[in-house]
């Protein structure tokens, strides 16, 4: 029994960053990493709920196109060096 | 790819990432990152089933989705259904055409698994499908506007239960989902919380590895529905389980072991007072009902204590 190619076409949703579009524009205080108190803990990458702080060449990275301002990071940062700065 | 093993420091946590960000959550959400670190833990090939809820919502607005992963929505009620049939699938195309078993998670909220979800996850954890649940937990139905769950914990005021002078929020007791699962007579439960991530992941992990149903219980900060600063998120998670409220334990193969051990619990004030939902317990005329709240938070430690064999 030969088996048949059924070809069929659904919408289908495409995992993509951004699926609502740059959620940055929530933000009301942004979060600014002083790189010379840093110590790399990555504390901030992993309690960010948001995933968008990646860690590029052993630094955090924060994406502001995606950060919401929930200043979490800046809350669990054991040497405080994420200050929460107020959106122009 | 990830392997399943479990770590010792945060270090160790793999840094792929399967959920993508600019997702509609709230900020200082405590789901996302549930899902980051299961994602993580539990290695490829996976499948993501999600009852209707916070996550599901926010997560997928077509015609684009967060997830990198299959994932499959469903209704509020049958999300434990769904996975057992995926996975009854899979055992037959595995004796038949030899292919490899995903493993297969559930992602419910607390609505979803307190209330409407019960019977269908009795039923999956009864039939023995190897799946993981994890059930997260934020205390109400937060996103149809805050109402009343099984879940909410006593004095809590929702939209359905609000603080009045004639009764101060929820009158009744949280259920223990926890306690329902094992009496279904499965190998591991655990309770999880964000602010301990690393005892977080070892439990996916240990879940991963286990053959058979596994309910993990996780406490969600909601700053939306519980009214406090977003980024107190954690601080809030992390007084919870300091104060006795959440304490944090596993069960396995019957023995029950509590991964936290919190010999001075710092006062439960110091948890209501961050959030509004239970402002109206710090006054004068409800402390029978403070009261009452501290003996029951006693008295499950103590029953954990005694589960756990240690003696207080």
């Amino acid at each position: 029994m030969g088996e048949i190619m059924v070809r069929v076409y659904a919408p289908i949703a495409r995992p993509t960053i951004g699926s609502v579009g740059k959620t940055g524009i929530w933000r009301s205080v942004k979060p600014v990493v002083n790189y010379d108190k840093c110590i790399n803990c990555y504390l901030c990458w992993m309690y960010c709920p948001e995933g968008c702080i990646d860690i590029i060449d052993d630094m955090v990275r924060i994406d502001y196109d995606y950060c919401k301002g929930c200043g979490i990071c800046s809350n669990v940062c054991p040497v405080k060096a994420i200050e929460m700065v107020r959106e122009e | 790819m990830s392997e399943l093993k479990s770590i010792k420091t945060l270090k160790d946590i793999p840094r792929k990432e399967q959920f993508a960000p600019g997702h509609r959550l709230c900020a200082g959400c405590g789901i996302p990152q549930l899902v980051r670190f299961t994602l993580k833990a539990v290695p490829d090939p996976k499948i993501v089933v999600n009852a209707t809820s916070c996550l599901e919502v926010a997560s997928t607005i077509f015609p684009y989705t967060a997830w990198k992963i299959p994932w499959i929505h469903n209704a509020f009620e049958n999300s434990a259904a769904t996975a057992s049939g995926i996975e009854a699938a899979f055992r037959a195309l595995e004796k038949k055409k030899g292919i490899k078993k995903p493993k297969i998670i559930v992602f419910a909220g607390d609505g979803g698994t307190f209330d409407i979800g019960m019977q269908a996850l009795s039923g999956a954890l009864e039939r023995g499908h190897d799946f993981i649940y994890i059930c997260y937990d934020n205390e109400a139905y937060m996103n149809t506007g805050i109402q009343r769950s099984g879940a909410t914990p006593k004095g809590a005021a929702t939209t359905t239960s609000p603080a009045g002078r004639v009764i101060p929020g929820k009158q009744e007791r949280k259920k223990d989902l926890i306690g329902i699962a094992i009496a279904h007579g499965i190998r591991y439960a655990a309770t999880m919380n964000p602010a301990y991530p690393v005892d977080m992941y070892n439990k996916i992990v240990k879940a991963a590895s286990i053959k058979g149903p596994v309910v993990l219980h996780y406490f969600t900060p909601c700053p939306t529905g519980w009214y406090f600063d977003p980024s107190l998120s954690i601080e809030v998670a992390r007084l919870a389980v300091q104060t006795r409220l959440w304490p944090l334990y596993e069960y396995e193969d019957g023995k029950y072991k509590i991964n936290i051990m919190v010999r001075r619990p710092k006062p439960i004030e110091d948890y209501f007072k961050l959030q509004r939902r239970f402002a109206h317990l710090l006054r004068p005329e409800n402390k029978w009902l403070l009261d009452d709240i501290k003996k029951d938070i006693e008295e499950n430690w103590k029953r954990l204590l005694r589960l756990a064999g240690i003696e207080a």
